[in-house]
Protein backbone atom coordinates (compact mmCIF):
# COMPACT_ATOMS: atom_id res chain seq x y z
CA UNK A 1 0.00 0.00 0.00
CA UNK A 2 3.03 2.47 1.46
CA UNK A 3 4.39 1.77 -2.73
CA UNK A 4 1.21 2.84 -4.15
CA UNK A 5 1.57 6.39 -1.82
CA UNK A 6 5.05 6.32 -2.84
CA UNK A 7 3.82 6.22 -6.70
CA UNK A 8 1.52 8.78 -6.57
CA UNK A 9 3.91 11.09 -5.04
CA UNK A 10 6.81 10.03 -7.83
CA UNK A 11 4.33 10.49 -10.40
CA UNK A 12 3.25 14.21 -9.19
CA UNK A 13 6.65 15.77 -8.79
CA UNK A 14 8.14 13.85 -12.16
CA UNK A 15 5.17 16.01 -13.79
CA UNK A 16 5.60 18.83 -11.59
CA UNK A 17 9.08 19.51 -12.05
CA UNK A 18 8.65 18.62 -15.92
CA UNK A 19 11.67 16.01 -15.56
CA UNK A 20 13.88 16.04 -18.63
CA UNK A 21 13.62 11.96 -18.97
CA UNK A 22 9.95 12.01 -18.16
CA UNK A 23 8.82 14.83 -21.05
CA UNK A 24 11.14 12.95 -23.51
CA UNK A 25 9.91 9.52 -23.08
CA UNK A 26 6.08 10.33 -22.95
CA UNK A 27 6.58 12.46 -25.66
CA UNK A 28 8.01 9.83 -27.69
CA UNK A 29 5.19 7.38 -26.82
CA UNK A 30 2.87 9.95 -28.37
CA UNK A 31 4.93 9.83 -31.36
CA UNK A 32 5.05 6.62 -31.83
CA UNK A 33 0.80 5.81 -31.04
CA UNK A 34 -0.19 9.07 -32.84
CA UNK A 35 1.86 8.37 -36.00
CA UNK A 36 0.49 4.60 -35.84
CA UNK A 37 -2.99 5.68 -35.17
CA UNK A 38 -2.64 8.18 -37.76
CA UNK A 39 -1.80 5.67 -40.43
CA UNK A 40 -3.72 2.80 -38.73
CA UNK A 41 -6.95 4.79 -39.64
CA UNK A 42 -6.44 5.40 -42.85
CA UNK A 43 -6.26 1.89 -43.28
CA UNK A 44 -9.05 0.55 -41.15
CA UNK A 45 -11.83 3.20 -41.65
CA UNK A 46 -11.75 3.48 -45.53
CA UNK A 47 -12.12 -0.95 -45.28
CA UNK A 48 -14.58 -0.85 -42.80
CA UNK A 49 -16.14 0.98 -44.83
CA UNK A 50 -16.12 -0.67 -47.79
CA UNK A 51 -17.08 -3.63 -45.53
CA UNK A 52 -20.58 -2.06 -45.68
CA UNK A 53 -21.19 -1.02 -48.51
CA UNK A 54 -20.11 -3.76 -51.13
CA UNK A 55 -21.50 -7.22 -51.38
CA UNK A 56 -18.90 -9.95 -52.32
CA UNK A 57 -18.39 -13.79 -51.81
CA UNK A 58 -15.84 -13.57 -49.17
CA UNK A 59 -17.16 -10.54 -47.35
CA UNK A 60 -18.16 -12.40 -44.59
CA UNK A 61 -14.90 -14.58 -44.01
CA UNK A 62 -13.13 -11.18 -44.21
CA UNK A 63 -15.20 -9.60 -41.64
CA UNK A 64 -15.18 -13.37 -39.33
CA UNK A 65 -11.09 -12.57 -39.80
CA UNK A 66 -10.86 -8.82 -38.82
CA UNK A 67 -13.06 -9.58 -36.13
CA UNK A 68 -10.56 -12.84 -34.80
CA UNK A 69 -7.31 -10.23 -35.56
CA UNK A 70 -8.75 -7.97 -32.78
CA UNK A 71 -7.02 -10.36 -30.11
CA UNK A 72 -3.76 -10.87 -31.77
CA UNK A 73 -1.35 -11.19 -29.41
CA UNK A 74 1.20 -8.14 -29.82
CA UNK A 75 4.22 -10.38 -28.70
CA UNK A 76 3.39 -12.61 -31.79
CA UNK A 77 3.07 -9.76 -33.84
CA UNK A 78 6.54 -8.05 -32.49
CA UNK A 79 7.95 -11.46 -33.00
CA UNK A 80 6.82 -11.28 -36.59
CA UNK A 81 7.49 -7.63 -37.38
CA UNK A 82 11.36 -8.32 -35.52
CA UNK A 83 11.90 -11.78 -37.80
CA UNK A 84 10.89 -9.76 -40.86
CA UNK A 85 13.34 -6.17 -39.88
CA UNK A 86 16.06 -8.41 -38.34
CA UNK A 87 19.30 -8.10 -41.47
CA UNK A 88 18.99 -11.54 -41.22
CA UNK A 89 15.21 -10.98 -42.39
CA UNK A 90 13.69 -9.99 -45.94
CA UNK A 91 13.32 -6.75 -45.11
CA UNK A 92 16.40 -6.61 -43.22
CA UNK A 93 18.49 -4.15 -45.75
CA UNK A 94 16.14 -1.32 -44.79
CA UNK A 95 17.55 -1.05 -41.64
CA UNK A 96 14.47 -0.29 -39.46
CA UNK A 97 14.98 -3.00 -36.45
CA UNK A 98 15.00 -0.88 -33.14
CA UNK A 99 13.93 2.00 -34.67
CA UNK A 100 10.64 4.42 -33.60
CA UNK A 101 9.48 3.21 -37.38
CA UNK A 102 9.76 -0.27 -36.65
CA UNK A 103 7.18 0.33 -33.59
CA UNK A 104 4.62 2.86 -35.31
CA UNK A 105 4.86 -0.43 -38.06
CA UNK A 106 4.12 -3.29 -35.20
CA UNK A 107 1.20 -0.90 -33.86
CA UNK A 108 -0.24 -0.29 -36.70
CA UNK A 109 -0.68 -4.54 -37.10
CA UNK A 110 -2.09 -4.41 -33.96
CA UNK A 111 -4.64 -2.01 -33.90
CA UNK A 112 -5.87 -2.25 -37.86
CA UNK A 113 -8.06 -4.76 -37.35
CA UNK A 114 -9.37 -3.39 -33.76
CA UNK A 115 -10.14 0.00 -35.48
CA UNK A 116 -11.74 -1.67 -38.83
CA UNK A 117 -14.31 -4.26 -36.43
CA UNK A 118 -15.32 -1.39 -34.00
CA UNK A 119 -16.10 1.20 -37.52
CA UNK A 120 -17.14 -1.71 -39.22
CA UNK A 121 -19.83 -2.91 -36.73
CA UNK A 122 -21.36 1.15 -36.86
CA UNK A 123 -21.23 2.01 -40.46
CA UNK A 124 -23.56 -1.11 -41.03
CA UNK A 125 -26.27 -0.04 -39.37
CA UNK A 126 -25.95 3.40 -40.45
CA UNK A 127 -25.70 1.50 -43.94
CA UNK A 128 -28.75 0.17 -43.06
CA UNK A 129 -30.38 3.70 -42.65
CA UNK A 130 -28.87 5.32 -45.70
CA UNK A 131 -29.14 2.46 -47.92
CA UNK A 132 -32.38 2.97 -49.82
CA UNK A 133 -31.77 7.44 -50.36
CA UNK A 134 -28.48 6.77 -51.84
CA UNK A 135 -29.10 3.60 -54.03
CA UNK A 136 -31.95 6.08 -55.25
CA UNK A 137 -29.81 8.86 -55.58
CA UNK A 138 -27.55 6.84 -57.93
CA UNK A 139 -24.18 7.20 -56.24
CA UNK A 140 -20.98 5.73 -56.74
CA UNK A 141 -19.36 3.66 -54.78
CA UNK A 142 -17.03 6.05 -53.77
CA UNK A 143 -19.62 8.60 -53.08
CA UNK A 144 -21.34 6.22 -50.52
CA UNK A 145 -18.44 5.06 -48.61
CA UNK A 146 -17.31 8.83 -48.68
CA UNK A 147 -20.92 9.92 -47.51
CA UNK A 148 -20.45 7.30 -44.19
CA UNK A 149 -17.43 7.60 -43.09
CA UNK A 150 -18.56 11.86 -42.81
CA UNK A 151 -21.54 11.06 -41.11
CA UNK A 152 -20.59 8.50 -39.12
CA UNK A 153 -17.88 10.46 -38.17
CA UNK A 154 -17.95 10.66 -34.16
CA UNK A 155 -18.74 6.38 -33.81
CA UNK A 156 -15.65 5.98 -35.77
CA UNK A 157 -13.84 8.80 -33.70
CA UNK A 158 -14.70 5.92 -31.01
CA UNK A 159 -13.75 2.90 -33.22
CA UNK A 160 -9.87 5.23 -33.50
CA UNK A 161 -9.50 5.85 -29.65
CA UNK A 162 -10.00 2.41 -29.10
CA UNK A 163 -6.96 1.90 -31.35
CA UNK A 164 -5.19 4.80 -29.48
CA UNK A 165 -5.70 3.11 -25.98
CA UNK A 166 -4.56 -0.50 -27.49
CA UNK A 167 -1.26 1.24 -29.37
CA UNK A 168 -0.47 3.23 -26.06
CA UNK A 169 -0.67 0.68 -23.65
CA UNK A 170 1.28 -1.68 -25.55
CA UNK A 171 4.07 -3.13 -24.74
CA UNK A 172 4.90 -6.79 -26.10
CA UNK A 173 5.48 -5.73 -29.13
CA UNK A 174 7.14 -2.64 -28.71
CA UNK A 175 9.65 -4.29 -26.47
CA UNK A 176 10.67 -6.57 -28.63
CA UNK A 177 11.29 -4.91 -32.18
CA UNK A 178 12.41 -1.79 -30.77
CA UNK A 179 14.83 -2.60 -27.77
CA UNK A 180 13.92 -0.23 -25.21
CA UNK A 181 16.87 1.88 -25.93
CA UNK A 182 17.26 4.94 -24.09
CA UNK A 183 16.49 8.25 -25.80
CA UNK A 184 15.73 6.59 -28.98
CA UNK A 185 12.90 3.47 -28.58
CA UNK A 186 12.44 3.83 -24.70
CA UNK A 187 8.05 4.81 -24.31
CA UNK A 188 6.30 5.00 -21.18
CA UNK A 189 5.24 1.57 -21.21
CA UNK A 190 8.94 -0.04 -21.80
CA UNK A 191 10.48 2.52 -19.29
CA UNK A 192 7.80 0.77 -16.94
CA UNK A 193 8.70 -2.85 -17.37
CA UNK A 194 12.32 -1.83 -16.82
CA UNK A 195 11.56 -0.51 -13.62
CA UNK A 196 9.73 -3.15 -12.82
CA UNK A 197 12.51 -5.41 -13.35
CA UNK A 198 15.05 -3.35 -11.00
CA UNK A 199 12.66 -3.27 -8.48
CA UNK A 200 11.50 0.51 -8.16
CA UNK A 201 7.97 -0.31 -8.33
CA UNK A 202 7.75 3.40 -6.84
CA UNK A 203 8.65 4.61 -10.19
CA UNK A 204 7.27 2.23 -11.85
CA UNK A 205 3.71 3.34 -10.80
CA UNK A 206 4.77 6.51 -11.01
CA UNK A 207 5.33 6.33 -14.92
CA UNK A 208 1.90 4.36 -14.83
CA UNK A 209 0.03 7.13 -13.15
CA UNK A 210 1.54 9.19 -16.15
CA UNK A 211 0.30 6.67 -18.80
CA UNK A 212 -2.85 6.63 -17.23
CA UNK A 213 -3.50 10.09 -17.18
CA UNK A 214 -1.69 10.36 -20.76
CA UNK A 215 -4.46 8.64 -22.32
CA UNK A 216 -7.34 10.53 -20.22
CA UNK A 217 -6.15 13.54 -21.64
CA UNK A 218 -5.82 12.21 -25.05
CA UNK A 219 -9.12 11.16 -24.77
CA UNK A 220 -10.46 14.36 -23.80
CA UNK A 221 -8.93 16.29 -25.71
CA UNK A 222 -9.98 14.96 -28.52
CA UNK A 223 -13.77 15.05 -27.93
CA UNK A 224 -13.49 18.24 -26.57
CA UNK A 225 -11.63 19.19 -30.10
CA UNK A 226 -14.95 17.59 -32.07
CA UNK A 227 -17.63 18.36 -29.77
CA UNK A 228 -19.03 15.15 -28.70
CA UNK A 229 -22.13 14.99 -26.51
CA UNK A 230 -22.73 18.53 -26.52
CA UNK A 231 -24.95 18.95 -29.49
CA UNK A 232 -27.34 16.44 -31.90
CA UNK A 233 -26.32 13.07 -32.96
CA UNK A 234 -23.90 13.96 -35.54
CA UNK B 1 -5.45 12.74 -45.59
CA UNK B 2 -2.82 11.91 -47.95
CA UNK B 3 -0.91 14.79 -46.93
CA UNK B 4 -0.85 14.41 -43.65
CA UNK B 5 0.28 10.89 -43.81
CA UNK B 6 3.10 11.69 -45.88
CA UNK B 7 4.69 14.68 -44.03
CA UNK B 8 4.15 12.23 -40.56
CA UNK B 9 6.31 9.54 -42.42
CA UNK B 10 8.89 12.02 -43.69
CA UNK B 11 9.27 13.61 -40.05
CA UNK B 12 9.36 9.82 -38.43
CA UNK B 13 11.94 9.02 -41.84
CA UNK B 14 14.33 12.32 -40.61
CA UNK B 15 14.20 11.94 -37.17
CA UNK B 16 16.00 7.79 -37.46
CA UNK B 17 18.17 9.70 -40.20
CA UNK B 18 19.47 12.47 -37.88
CA UNK B 19 21.43 9.86 -35.50
CA UNK B 20 24.29 9.88 -37.48
CA UNK B 21 27.41 8.61 -35.53
CA UNK B 22 25.03 6.14 -33.19
CA UNK B 23 26.30 2.52 -32.21
CA UNK B 24 24.46 -0.20 -31.34
CA UNK B 25 26.02 -2.57 -29.28
CA UNK B 26 23.76 -5.75 -27.14
CA UNK B 27 24.40 -5.64 -23.45
CA UNK B 28 23.20 -8.04 -20.64
CA UNK B 29 21.02 -7.40 -18.13
CA UNK B 30 23.26 -7.79 -15.36
CA UNK B 31 25.61 -4.60 -17.03
CA UNK B 32 23.10 -2.38 -17.47
CA UNK B 33 21.80 -2.58 -14.07
CA UNK B 34 24.87 -2.29 -12.34
CA UNK B 35 24.45 1.16 -13.41
CA UNK B 36 27.77 1.53 -14.79
CA UNK B 37 26.34 2.18 -18.06
CA UNK B 38 24.89 5.72 -17.21
CA UNK B 39 28.49 6.82 -16.10
CA UNK B 40 30.51 5.00 -19.40
CA UNK B 41 28.02 6.45 -21.81
CA UNK B 42 28.02 10.19 -21.72
CA UNK B 43 32.20 9.89 -20.98
CA UNK B 44 32.34 7.69 -24.48
CA UNK B 45 30.41 10.22 -26.44
CA UNK B 46 32.71 12.93 -24.96
CA UNK B 47 35.62 11.10 -25.71
CA UNK B 48 34.84 9.29 -29.42
CA UNK B 49 31.64 11.45 -30.58
CA UNK B 50 30.12 8.24 -30.77
CA UNK B 51 26.43 7.65 -29.37
CA UNK B 52 25.99 4.43 -27.97
CA UNK B 53 23.00 2.76 -28.06
CA UNK B 54 22.44 -0.04 -25.66
CA UNK B 55 20.00 -3.22 -26.14
CA UNK B 56 19.94 -4.86 -23.05
CA UNK B 57 19.24 -8.59 -23.39
CA UNK B 58 20.21 -11.77 -22.01
CA UNK B 59 23.54 -12.78 -23.35
CA UNK B 60 21.73 -15.67 -25.45
CA UNK B 61 19.77 -12.95 -27.20
CA UNK B 62 23.05 -10.63 -27.73
CA UNK B 63 24.88 -13.58 -29.32
CA UNK B 64 21.74 -14.12 -31.90
CA UNK B 65 21.80 -10.47 -32.35
CA UNK B 66 25.41 -10.05 -33.22
CA UNK B 67 24.70 -13.02 -35.34
CA UNK B 68 21.98 -11.63 -37.47
CA UNK B 69 24.05 -8.60 -37.73
CA UNK B 70 21.48 -6.00 -35.80
CA UNK B 71 23.48 -4.86 -33.85
CA UNK B 72 27.47 -3.40 -34.65
CA UNK B 73 28.93 -5.01 -30.93
CA UNK B 74 28.35 -6.95 -28.21
CA UNK B 75 29.10 -7.11 -24.47
CA UNK B 76 28.84 -10.40 -22.67
CA UNK B 77 30.20 -12.88 -20.01
CA UNK B 78 29.80 -16.22 -21.04
CA UNK B 79 33.00 -17.50 -22.33
CA UNK B 80 31.97 -20.56 -24.16
CA UNK B 81 29.47 -18.95 -26.10
CA UNK B 82 31.23 -16.44 -26.94
CA UNK B 83 34.51 -18.54 -28.04
CA UNK B 84 32.08 -20.46 -30.29
CA UNK B 85 30.84 -17.06 -31.68
CA UNK B 86 34.00 -15.73 -33.00
CA UNK B 87 35.06 -19.20 -33.81
CA UNK B 88 31.92 -19.27 -36.33
CA UNK B 89 33.35 -15.93 -37.74
CA UNK B 90 30.52 -13.75 -36.30
CA UNK B 91 32.44 -11.52 -34.56
CA UNK B 92 36.31 -9.99 -35.54
CA UNK B 93 37.61 -10.84 -32.14
CA UNK B 94 37.07 -10.99 -28.39
CA UNK B 95 38.45 -8.89 -25.57
CA UNK B 96 38.55 -9.34 -22.17
CA UNK B 97 37.29 -5.90 -20.52
CA UNK B 98 36.53 -6.03 -17.02
CA UNK B 99 34.85 -8.42 -14.20
CA UNK B 100 32.59 -8.61 -11.67
CA UNK B 101 31.56 -11.26 -9.03
CA UNK B 102 28.21 -13.24 -8.64
CA UNK B 103 26.61 -13.67 -5.00
CA UNK B 104 24.02 -16.21 -3.85
CA UNK B 105 21.28 -14.60 -2.15
CA UNK B 106 18.83 -16.03 0.18
CA UNK B 107 16.50 -15.72 2.93
CA UNK B 108 18.23 -14.15 5.66
CA UNK B 109 16.65 -17.17 7.95
CA UNK B 110 18.94 -19.15 5.68
CA UNK B 111 17.01 -22.74 5.97
CA UNK B 112 20.00 -24.20 4.22
CA UNK B 113 22.75 -22.39 6.17
CA UNK B 114 24.82 -21.47 3.23
CA UNK B 115 26.81 -18.60 4.91
CA UNK B 116 29.41 -20.77 6.17
CA UNK B 117 29.82 -22.86 3.23
CA UNK B 118 33.65 -23.55 2.20
CA UNK B 119 32.62 -23.23 -1.54
CA UNK B 120 30.42 -22.25 -3.91
CA UNK B 121 29.27 -25.96 -5.13
CA UNK B 122 29.71 -27.05 -1.28
CA UNK B 123 26.59 -23.66 -0.86
CA UNK B 124 24.38 -25.51 -3.74
CA UNK B 125 24.96 -28.86 -2.25
CA UNK B 126 23.15 -27.50 0.82
CA UNK B 127 20.68 -25.81 -1.16
CA UNK B 128 20.09 -29.14 -2.69
CA UNK B 129 19.88 -31.14 0.64
CA UNK B 130 17.46 -28.88 2.28
CA UNK B 131 15.34 -28.80 -1.06
CA UNK B 132 15.04 -24.94 -0.28
CA UNK B 133 13.41 -23.27 -2.70
CA UNK B 134 15.69 -21.82 -5.48
CA UNK B 135 14.69 -19.49 -8.23
CA UNK B 136 16.59 -19.90 -11.68
CA UNK B 137 16.78 -17.81 -14.58
CA UNK B 138 16.00 -19.92 -16.90
CA UNK B 139 16.30 -17.78 -19.74
CA UNK B 140 19.53 -18.59 -21.70
CA UNK B 141 21.49 -15.62 -20.15
CA UNK B 142 24.70 -15.15 -19.00
CA UNK B 143 24.28 -15.85 -15.63
CA UNK B 144 21.79 -18.56 -16.57
CA UNK B 145 24.77 -20.24 -18.00
CA UNK B 146 26.72 -19.79 -15.09
CA UNK B 147 24.36 -21.41 -12.65
CA UNK B 148 24.20 -24.05 -14.65
CA UNK B 149 27.81 -24.78 -14.71
CA UNK B 150 28.07 -24.17 -11.21
CA UNK B 151 25.29 -27.14 -10.54
CA UNK B 152 27.40 -29.42 -12.88
CA UNK B 153 30.43 -28.58 -10.78
CA UNK B 154 28.93 -28.99 -7.58
CA UNK B 155 27.87 -32.33 -9.28
CA UNK B 156 23.95 -32.19 -8.76
CA UNK B 157 21.37 -32.23 -11.17
CA UNK B 158 18.86 -29.37 -10.23
CA UNK B 159 15.16 -30.72 -10.57
CA UNK B 160 12.16 -31.25 -8.58
CA UNK B 161 9.68 -28.59 -6.91
CA UNK B 162 12.24 -26.68 -5.05
CA UNK B 163 13.83 -25.46 -8.31
CA UNK B 164 11.77 -23.02 -10.10
CA UNK B 165 13.02 -21.42 -13.31
CA UNK B 166 11.51 -18.25 -14.32
CA UNK B 167 12.84 -17.32 -17.83
CA UNK B 168 12.87 -13.63 -16.67
CA UNK B 169 15.56 -11.10 -16.72
CA UNK B 170 17.71 -10.85 -13.77
CA UNK B 171 15.42 -8.01 -12.07
CA UNK B 172 12.25 -9.89 -12.51
CA UNK B 173 14.14 -13.08 -11.31
CA UNK B 174 14.88 -11.14 -8.17
CA UNK B 175 11.05 -9.76 -7.63
CA UNK B 176 10.13 -13.86 -7.49
CA UNK B 177 12.84 -14.61 -5.24
CA UNK B 178 11.43 -12.43 -2.56
CA UNK B 179 8.16 -13.04 -3.45
CA UNK B 180 9.00 -16.76 -2.82
CA UNK B 181 11.93 -16.08 0.08
CA UNK B 182 13.98 -17.75 -2.64
CA UNK B 183 17.78 -18.55 -3.11
CA UNK B 184 18.88 -17.26 -6.04
CA UNK B 185 22.44 -16.64 -8.23
CA UNK B 186 22.70 -12.78 -8.59
CA UNK B 187 25.42 -10.93 -10.26
CA UNK B 188 26.57 -8.14 -7.77
CA UNK B 189 25.72 -5.10 -8.76
CA UNK B 190 21.76 -5.90 -9.71
CA UNK B 191 21.57 -7.30 -5.99
CA UNK B 192 23.19 -3.78 -4.61
CA UNK B 193 20.71 -2.02 -7.39
CA UNK B 194 17.76 -4.23 -6.40
CA UNK B 195 14.61 -1.93 -4.47
CA UNK B 196 12.64 -4.90 -3.68
CA UNK B 197 15.13 -6.97 -1.36
CA UNK B 198 12.37 -7.75 1.28
CA UNK B 199 13.62 -10.50 3.18
CA UNK B 200 16.66 -11.72 1.20
CA UNK B 201 20.13 -10.88 2.24
CA UNK B 202 23.62 -12.09 0.38
CA UNK B 203 24.71 -14.78 2.21
CA UNK B 204 27.79 -16.43 -0.14
CA UNK B 205 30.62 -14.92 -2.43
CA UNK B 206 33.74 -14.70 -2.78
CA UNK B 207 34.93 -18.00 -4.13
CA UNK B 208 36.82 -17.40 -7.71
CA UNK B 209 34.62 -19.69 -8.97
CA UNK B 210 31.94 -17.07 -8.99
CA UNK B 211 33.75 -14.36 -10.67
CA UNK B 212 32.10 -12.84 -13.81
CA UNK B 213 34.25 -12.02 -16.87
CA UNK B 214 33.31 -9.46 -19.24
CA UNK B 215 34.27 -9.21 -23.25
CA UNK B 216 33.72 -7.25 -25.47
CA UNK B 217 33.35 -8.46 -29.64
CA UNK B 218 32.57 -6.81 -32.52
CA UNK B 219 30.49 -7.96 -35.36
CA UNK B 220 32.30 -9.29 -38.02
CA UNK B 221 31.87 -6.88 -41.23
CA UNK B 222 32.87 -9.60 -43.45
CA UNK B 223 29.47 -11.10 -42.95
CA UNK B 224 27.55 -7.83 -42.54
CA UNK B 225 28.52 -5.12 -44.71
CA UNK B 226 26.62 -3.11 -43.13
CA UNK B 227 27.95 -3.13 -39.56
CA UNK B 228 29.84 0.05 -38.44
CA UNK B 229 33.52 -1.55 -37.93
CA UNK B 230 35.26 1.48 -37.49
CA UNK B 231 33.25 2.74 -34.92
CA UNK B 232 33.05 -0.60 -33.11
CA UNK B 233 36.91 -0.34 -32.98
CA UNK B 234 37.05 3.38 -32.04
CA UNK B 235 35.01 2.03 -29.54
CA UNK B 236 37.21 -1.04 -28.33
CA UNK B 237 39.95 1.22 -28.52
CA UNK B 238 38.35 3.58 -25.87
CA UNK B 239 37.06 0.76 -23.59
CA UNK B 240 40.91 -0.25 -23.56
CA UNK B 241 42.36 2.75 -22.81
CA UNK B 242 43.44 4.38 -19.01
CA UNK B 243 40.28 6.87 -19.29
CA UNK B 244 38.00 3.52 -19.18
CA UNK B 245 39.90 1.60 -16.54
CA UNK B 246 39.74 4.49 -14.23
CA UNK B 247 36.31 4.91 -14.75
CA UNK B 248 35.10 1.11 -14.17
CA UNK B 249 37.55 0.74 -11.50
CA UNK B 250 36.34 4.40 -9.36
CA UNK B 251 33.21 3.26 -9.88
CA UNK B 252 31.17 2.39 -6.42
CA UNK B 253 27.70 1.24 -5.43
CA UNK B 254 27.00 1.74 -2.06
CA UNK B 255 30.47 2.20 -1.38
CA UNK B 256 31.38 -0.70 -2.89
CA UNK B 257 33.49 -1.21 -6.06
CA UNK B 258 32.02 -3.53 -8.26
CA UNK B 259 33.74 -4.00 -11.32
CA UNK B 260 37.43 -5.01 -11.58
CA UNK B 261 39.37 -3.63 -15.05
CA UNK B 262 41.47 -6.33 -16.55
CA UNK B 263 41.75 -5.63 -20.20
CA UNK B 264 44.10 -7.73 -22.78
CA UNK B 265 43.46 -7.90 -25.75
CA UNK B 266 43.85 -11.64 -27.44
Amino acid sequence: MSELWEGLTQAFWLVVTLDADLVGITLRSLRVTLTALILASAIALPLAAFLAVRRFRMRRLTIAVLNALMGLPPVVVGLIVYVFLSRAGPLGVLGLLFTPTAMVIAQVIIIVPLIASVAHQSLRELWAEYHDLLISMNTTQTQRIATLLWDGRRALLTAALAGFGRGIGEVGAIMIVGGNIDQVTRVLTTAIALETGKGNFALALGLGFVLIALAVAVNLAIHWLSRTETEGRW
Amino acid sequence: MLKWFASAAFALALGSAAMAEDLKMAVTTSFHNSGLAEVLLPEIKKDTGIDLQLLVVGTGQALRLGEAGDVDAILVHAKAAEEKFVAAGHGTHRTEIMYNDFVIIGPKADPASISGAGSAAAALQMIEGAEAPFVSRGDDSGTHKKELSLWKGAGVTPEGAWYKAVGAGMGSALNTASGMNAYILSDRASWLNFGNKGDLALLYAGDPVLFNQYAYIPVNPEKHAHVKSDLAMQLEAWLVSDRAKELIDGYRLSAEQLFTYNAKSE
